[in-house]
C-alpha cells in the first residue's frame, strides 16, 4: 500500500512536467490569484492559446485516440496530467463540457463527415461547446423538457427555452434535446439535435443566483431552423443519447477545488473568541472540527482508492459515487458554523476573518446540492446502482406527454 | 498510486470470509448470545488451525510473520460475521502489547501460545463507569504482586493472560503502568457481567495478591496505553466496517422483500436514502481505514491521526448502519428472534471497547492542532 507511482505513471509524470515547465508558469502559492472570473472575455482569449498548445502536444484529450488528436492515453495518464496542470496558472474550464460531454455524444452517433468538421476545432480550443439540457419544467426529470422541434421540409424548427447553460453566451455550438412527438409517452418522443448557437433566434440571457454571480444562462429558442444533417441519433431516441452525455457528465463533474476546508476552519476557531474562551477550546466546536475532517479526508482517499483502480487498469468502483453527497452539504454546513463562530459580524462578507470565503461557501453550498444531480437524485442513484434496489415508481410511463396533468 | 490491498492480502480475507461463513453463521453467535459459554471454542480452533492468531506474531515465536495490513482483512471479516470470538482482546491489544513491550522471557512465555490459540489473551483498564484515568485507577502493583477490580473485562473468563492498567505509585500520569498477570495463577476471581452484546462474554476481574510482572516500564502505562490503542483502532475499525456492510446488506435484502402499501419498501425513498446515507458512510469509514492500515503497516508519522480518523468514521458508520438495520426492518427487527440485534449490540460494544468517539474525536482534534503548531 502506498501513493507511489508506478515506474511508468512517474515517466509519464515526468514527461509532462517538463512539458509544463517549458509552456507555462509554475502557480505562486498564494491561493487567491487563482480565482480567475470565467466570463472575463481576456481569460477566454487565454484558454483557447493554451488549449491549442495542449492540443497540439496531444494533452487536450489524452484518453482519446491519435486519429482524434488525442494521445490514446489511459484514465490515470489523464489524471496524472490534471494533476500536474493544476500546480501551473493555466485558464481552464471553458473545454470540458465541449469534450467532456457534447463531442463524446458526436462520437457515439454522428459519422465521418461532421467529426471531420467539429472535433478539430473543439479540441484546439477554436469552437466552444455547450449542453442544453435542462428547462424550467424539467431539473432533475430531465425527460420532462417541453422545447419542441417540428419538421419543416427537409429541416427543423426549434422553439422553447433552456436554463442552467454553462458557457451559452461564449459558446459556439451545443448539443441540444427536444421534443419531437408530444403524442408519445415522455421518453420516446425525444430527439437530439446539435445547433449553431449564433443561428438566429438563439438568444443566450445570464441567469443572476442568489450568490450575486452569473455563471449560467437560460437560452430562449424562437424559430430557430436547424437541418436536419444535425440530427444526432434517430429521430425519438433522443433519451438514449442524452444518457450517453449524461454518463459522461458523471466523469466531469468534481468538487470545487479552491474553498475553505477544516484546515481554515481550525484556523479560525483559534483565532475567534467566544464568551467562554477561545472557539478551538469549546467541546462542540471541536467535535464538529473532528466531523467534517473524517469528511474530508474519507473524500480524499476514496478518490485514491478510484485513482488505484484507474492505475490498475480496472474500472473506478461505485465508492466514487459518494463525492457530491458528502461533499455539498460539508461546504454549506461548514460555511454556515464558521459563519457563527463569528458572532453577530458572521453576516458580514468582507471584513471577516477569511474575507468572505466562509459566506460565499455558505451561499455556494445551496447550489452545489442541486447542481449536477441534487442530492435526492445521488441518493436514488447509490440506492439503485450500488444497493439495487428499486427505482422509483413513474406515474407517467405509459401516458403521452400532451396528456400529463390532465387528470 | 497503489491504495489497496496486495492480491494476496485480498485471498486471505476471502479465505477467512468463507471460514467463517462455514463455520460462524449467525445461529452460531445467537448460540453464544443465548447460551453459557465464554466463546465459540470450536471457531477458535478453526482459526488456529488457520494460523489467524499468529497473523503479525514473528515466525520465532511461532507465528506467520505477516503484519497489520494482513490482521485488518482478518478483522473486516469478523465483524462481518459478529464472530463471538476474543480476537480483538487476544490480537489486537495482547498480543501486540507483549510484543512491542515484552521482555525476551515475556515474550516466549506468551507469543507461542497467543499465536496457536492455546493462550487467550485480554486487556483490562476499566473500573467502573468511568474513563481510566490516574485518578480513578485503583487496581495497585506493588512488590509484584496485583490488587482490587476490573470490570468489565472483554473475555475476561476465557483469558489466560492479562495486560492491567494499574496504579504503581507516584503521582500524576506517571502513577499507571501496564502489568503483565498469568491469570491462571492464584489470586485471580472471575465472575460474568450482564452486558449488551453477551455474544462477547465480560467479566469483572477481582485480583487479590495475584502475582504480576510490569511491562514496557513503570509510569509508562498512559504514554503505552495511547499506542496501543493507536494501531488498535485501525483494526477496531476494520471490524466495524465488515459489521456496517453486513448490517447495510441485511437492511437491503428486507427492504426487497417486504411489502407495505402494495409494494416493496425498498421502492420508497425514505428507505433507499437511508441506506444510500448507511453506504456513504461505511465507504467514508473504509477510505479513513486504508488510510490508517497504510500508516500502522509503515510505522508513519500520521499515525495518531489516521487512526483516529478511522475510529470515529468507523464507529458512526457502523452504529448508524446498525440501528438503521432494524428500523428498515420494523417491529420484526426488534425481536429476539431477528438476527438484526447482533449488529446492534457488537456495535455499541466495539464503538466504546477502547473509547468512545467522543473521545476519539477529542484525541483526533488534539492531534491536528499538535501537527499544524509543528
Amino acid at each position: 500500500m502506498d501513493f507511489n507511482d508506478t515506474p511508468e505513471e512517474a515517466a509519464f509524470r515526468q514527461q509532462v512536467r517538463t512539458w509544463l515547465d517549458a509552456n507555462a508558469t509554475r502557480k505562486s502559492d498564494d491561493k487567491t490569484s487563482i480565482r480567475a472570473r470565467v466570463d472575463d472575455p481576456e481569460l477566454l482569449k487565454k484558454a483557447k492559446v493554451w488549449q491549442d498548445k495542449k492540443a497540439q502536444a496531444g494533452y487536450a484529450r489524452i484518453t482519446w485516440p491519435k486519429e482524434y488528436g488525442g494521445l490514446g492515453g489511459t484514465p490515470i495518464q489523464q489524471v496524472i496530467y490534471s494533476q500536474e496542470e493544476a500546480n501551473y496558472l493555466v485558464p481552464l474550464g471553458f473545454f470540458d463540457i465541449g469534450l467532456g460531454m457534447c463531442i463524446p455524444t458526436l462520437m457515439a452517433y454522428c459519422g465521418p463527415e461532421v467529426l471531420g468538421r467539429y472535433v478539430k476545432p473543439a479540441l484546439h480550443g477554436e469552437e466552444v461547446w455547450c449542453q442544453l439540457f435542462s428547462e424550467p419544467a424539467a431539473g432533475s426529470d430531465v425527460a420532462g423538457i417541453r422545447t419542441r422541434a417540428e419538421r419543416d421540409g427537409d429541416g427543423w424548427v426549434i422553439n422553447g427555452q433552456k436554463v442552467w447553460t454553462s458557457g451559452a453566451h461564449y459558446s459556439d455550438y451545443g448539443i441540444i434535446i427536444t421534443r419531437t412527438d408530444p403524442g408519445v409517452p415522455k421518453h420516446q418522443g425525444l430527439t437530439m439535435f446539435y445547433i449553431d448557437m449564433k443561428s438566429p433566434g438563439v438568444e443566450a440571457r445570464p441567469i443572476k443566483q442568489i450568490s450575486g454571480a452569473a455563471n449560467f444562462n437560460e437560452v430562449f429558442f424562437t424559430n430557430v431552423r436547424v437541418p436536419d444533417s444535425q440530427r444526432v441519433g434517430e429521430v425519438g431516441q433522443g433519451w438514449k443519447v442524452a444518457l450517453t452525455t449524461l454518463m459522461n457528465e458523471r466523469l466531469a463533474v468534481g468538487t470545487p477545488a479552491g474553498g475553505v476546508d477544516v484546515d481554515e476552519l481550525l484556523e479560525l476557531a483559534r483565532d475567534t473568541e467566544l464568551e467562554d474562551g477561545p472557539a478551538i477550546r469549546n467541546a462542540s466546536v471541536r467535535g464538529k472540527i473532528a466531523e467534517w475532517y473524517v469528511q474530508s479526508q474519507g473524500l480524499k482517499y476514496t478518490k485514491f482508492r478510484t485513482l488505484t483502480s484507474l492505475s490498475k487498469g480496472q474500472q473506478p468502483g461505485p465508492e466514487s459515487s459518494i463525492a457530491k453527497i458528502v461533499a455539498a452539504p460539508k461546504m454549506q454546513d461548514l460555511g454556515a458554523f464558521a459563519m457563527e463562530l463569528m458572532g453577530q459580524a458572521g453576516i458580514m462578507t468582507r471584513d471577516v476573518p477569511g474575507a468572505g470565503a466562509f459566506q460565499q461557501q455558505w451561499m455556494f453550498g445551496a447550489g452545489f446540492r442541486i447542481a449536477g444531480g441534487t442530492d435526492e437524485i445521488l441518493r436514488n442513484i447509490v440506492a439503485e446502482r450500488v444497493l439495487g434496489l428499486p427505482q422509483d415508481i413513474r406515474v407517467d410511463k405509459d401516458v403521452a406527454f400532451n396528456e400529463l396533468g390532465k387528470k | 498510486m497503489n491504495f489497496d490491498f496486495s492480491d494476496d492480502q485480498k485471498m486471505l480475507k476471502e479465505q477467512v470470509r468463507k471460514f467463517l461463513a462455514d463455520k460462524c453463521p449467525m445461529k452460531v453467535v445467537r448460540r453464544v448470545l443465548d447460551g453459557d459459554e465464554t466463546h465459540a471454542a470450536e471457531v477458535w480452533a478453526g482459526m488456529a488451525e488457520l494460523g489467524l492468531m499468529g497473523t503479525a506474531i514473528p515466525e520465532a515465536y511461532g507465528g506467520t510473520g505477516l503484519g497489520p495490513l494482513e490482521l485488518c482483512v482478518i478483522a473486516e471479516e469478523l465483524g462481518r460475521a459478529c464472530a463471538p470470538v476474543p480476537f480483538s482482546s487476544s490480537v489486537y491489544l495482547v498480543t501486540e502489547a507483549i510484543k512491542r513491550w515484552g521482555s525476551e522471557a515475556q515474550k516466549k512465555a506468551w507469543l507461542p501460545r497467543l499465536a496457536d490459540g492455546s493462550a487467550i489473551g485480554t486487556l483490562a483498564t476499566s473500573e467502573g463507569p468511568q474513563a481510566p484515568t490516574p485518578k480513578s485507577v485503583r487496581v495497585s502493583f506493588a512488590d509484584g504482586k496485583l490488587n482490587g477490580i476490573k470490570v468489565p473485562v472483554a473475555d475476561g473468563e476465557a483469558a489466560t493472560v492479562a495486560v492491567v492498567l494499574v496504579n504503581s505509585g507516584g503521582t500524576g500520569a506517571r502513577s499507571l503502568s501496564l502489568a503483565l498477570v498469568d491469570l491462571t495463577n492464584g489470586g485471580v476471581a472471575r465472575t460474568r457481567v450482564a452486558t449488551v452484546d453477551p455474544a462477547r462474554k465480560h467479566a469483572q476481574i477481582t485480583f487479590s495478591d495475584a502475582k504480576a510482572e510490569l511491562l514496557g516500564g513503570k509510569g509508562k502505562g498512559v504514554q503505552l496505553l495511547n499506542e496501543l490503542y493507536d494501531g488498535a483502532a485501525v483494526l477496531f475499525a476494520f471490524e466495524q466496517i465488515g459489521g456496517a456492510e453486513a448490517a447495510m446488506w441485511m437492511g437491503r435484502d428486507y427492504a426487497l422483500q417486504r411489502q407495505a402499501f402494495g409494494r416493496v419498501i425498498g421502492s420508497y425513498q425514505a428507505i433507499k436514502h437511508k441506506l444510500a446515507d448507511v453506504y456513504v458512510k461505511t465507504e467514508l469509514a473504509r477510505s479513513n481505514a486504508y488510510y490508517g492500515a497504510m500508516m500502522y503497516a509503515e510505522g508513519g508519522a500520521d499515525l495518531p491521526i489516521a487512526a483516529a480518523a478511522a475510529r470515529v468514521a468507523a464507529t458512526d458508520a457502523y452504529d448508524f448502519a446498525a440501528q438503521e438495520n432494524i428500523q428498515t426492518h420494523g417491529g420484526i427487527g426488534f425481536t429476539w428472534e431477528a438476527d438484526t440485534q447482533f449488529h446492534y449490540r457488537r456495535s455499541r460494544l466495539l464503538a466504546l471497547a477502547i473509547g468512545g468517539p467522543t473521545a476519539w474525536k477529542e484525541k483526533l482534534v488534539t492531534r491536528l492542532e499538535r501537527k499544524n503548531a509543528a
